[in-house]
C-alpha cells in the first residue's frame, strides 16, 4: 500500500522532470551556422538601418560623451578614431 | 524497481539533448567530400567526383555576403587565366532562397561554374565556418588550402597558391 500511495507522485514528478528536460532541449539549439546568416545579414536586422539616423546619433555621442564605435567590426576603443 | 527505471529514462534524456558534436572542420590533407549538386542550368549536374584529376577551387557564397561579391570578379579572372591549365571553379551558393541568387548572378554574371545547394548540406559537411569559405582540392581530391574571407589584398597570394597547385598538378 505504502508503494502505490509513493508511486503516484513518483510518476508526476517523472513527467515534471521530463518535460523540463524537453525544454531544456530547446535550449541547445545551434546558433546559425556562417551560411545560414541570410536573414541576420539583411538591412532590417541592424540596430539602426537608416545610416542618416545612426550617423547623427554617433555624432552626439561623439561630440557629448567622446564615445564612438562598438557599432561594427571597425573603430572604438583606441581613442585614435 | 520502478525508480530505477525513472532514472535511466532521465538519464536517457539527459544524454539525448547533449547534441551531436560537429565533425572536425574540412583541413589541408583531408579528402575532401563528394558531392553532386545541380547547377545554375538546372539540367546539369556539378559532381566534384567526376573532377577528379583537375585543381578545383570550390567556393562557398551567398547573395547577402559582402566578401563574397568581392571574390566574383577575382574567380572571373582566375577561371579566363587558368581554366585551360585544368582549373576548374565550382562556387557553390547557399542562399536559403533561390531567386536572391539569381538577382546576384544577374548583377555579378559567372563565367565559372554556379551550383545550388538551397538546404545548406554542403557547407555542412566541408564544416564552414566563416562566409566565404574557399578550398582548394588537388587532382587525387586533397585540400591543398583552405581560405576564410575574402579581401582584395588576398587575391595575389590566393592566386600563387592557385598556380603553384596547377605546376604541381600530375598530368
Amino acid at each position: 500500500m505504502n508503494f502505490r500511495y509513493r508511486s503516484i507522485p513518483l510518476a508526476l514528478l517523472a513527467v515534471g522532470a521530463l518535460s523540463a528536460l524537453f525544454s531544456l532541449g530547446g535550449c541547445a539549439m545551434q546558433p546559425p551556422q556562417a551560411w545560414e546568416k541570410g536573414d541576420l545579414a539583411r538591412k532590417e536586422m541592424t540596430m539602426e538601418s537608416d545610416p542618416l539616423d545612426q550617423a547623427f546619433t554617433q555624432h552626439v555621442y561623439f561630440s557629448k560623451e567622446s564615445a564612438s564605435g562598438g557599432y561594427g567590426a571597425g573603430g572604438g576603443g583606441c581613442g585614435c578614431n | 524497481m520502478i525508480r530505477s527505471k525513472y532514472c535511466y529514462s532521465a538519464l536517457f534524456f539527459l544524454s539525448s539533448t547533449a547534441w551531436l558534436g560537429n565533425a572536425a572542420a574540412l583541413g589541408v590533407g583531408d579528402v575532401a567530400p563528394n558531392v553532386a549538386l545541380p547547377t545554375a542550368t538546372a539540367a546539369t549536374t556539378v559532381d566534384l567526383a567526376k573532377l577528379k584529376g583537375k585543381i578545383v577551387y570550390v567556393d562557398f557564397w551567398a547573395s547577402w555576403c559582402g566578401p563574397c561579391k568581392q571574390s566574383f570578379p577575382w574567380m572571373n579572372d582566375m577561371h579566363t587565366k587558368h581554366a585551360p591549365r585544368g582549373l576548374e571553379i565550382v562556387a557553390i551558393n547557399v542562399d536559403a532562397k533561390m531567386p536572391d541568387a539569381q538577382r546576384f548572378l544577374g548583377t555579378m554574371p559567372a563565367k565559372f561554374t554556379v551550383a545550388f545547394d538551397a538546404k545548406g548540406q554542403t557547407p555542412k559537411l566541408f564544416d564552414v565556418k566563416a562566409m566565404p569559405t574557399s578550398y582548394l582540392i588537388d587532382g587525387d581530391g586533397k585540400v591543398l588550402y583552405v581560405h576564410a574571407g575574402f579581401r582584395d589584398s588576398d587575391r595575389a597570394a590566393l592566386e600563387t597558391v592557385i598556380e603553384n597547385a596547377l605546376t604541381q598538378r600530375k598530368k
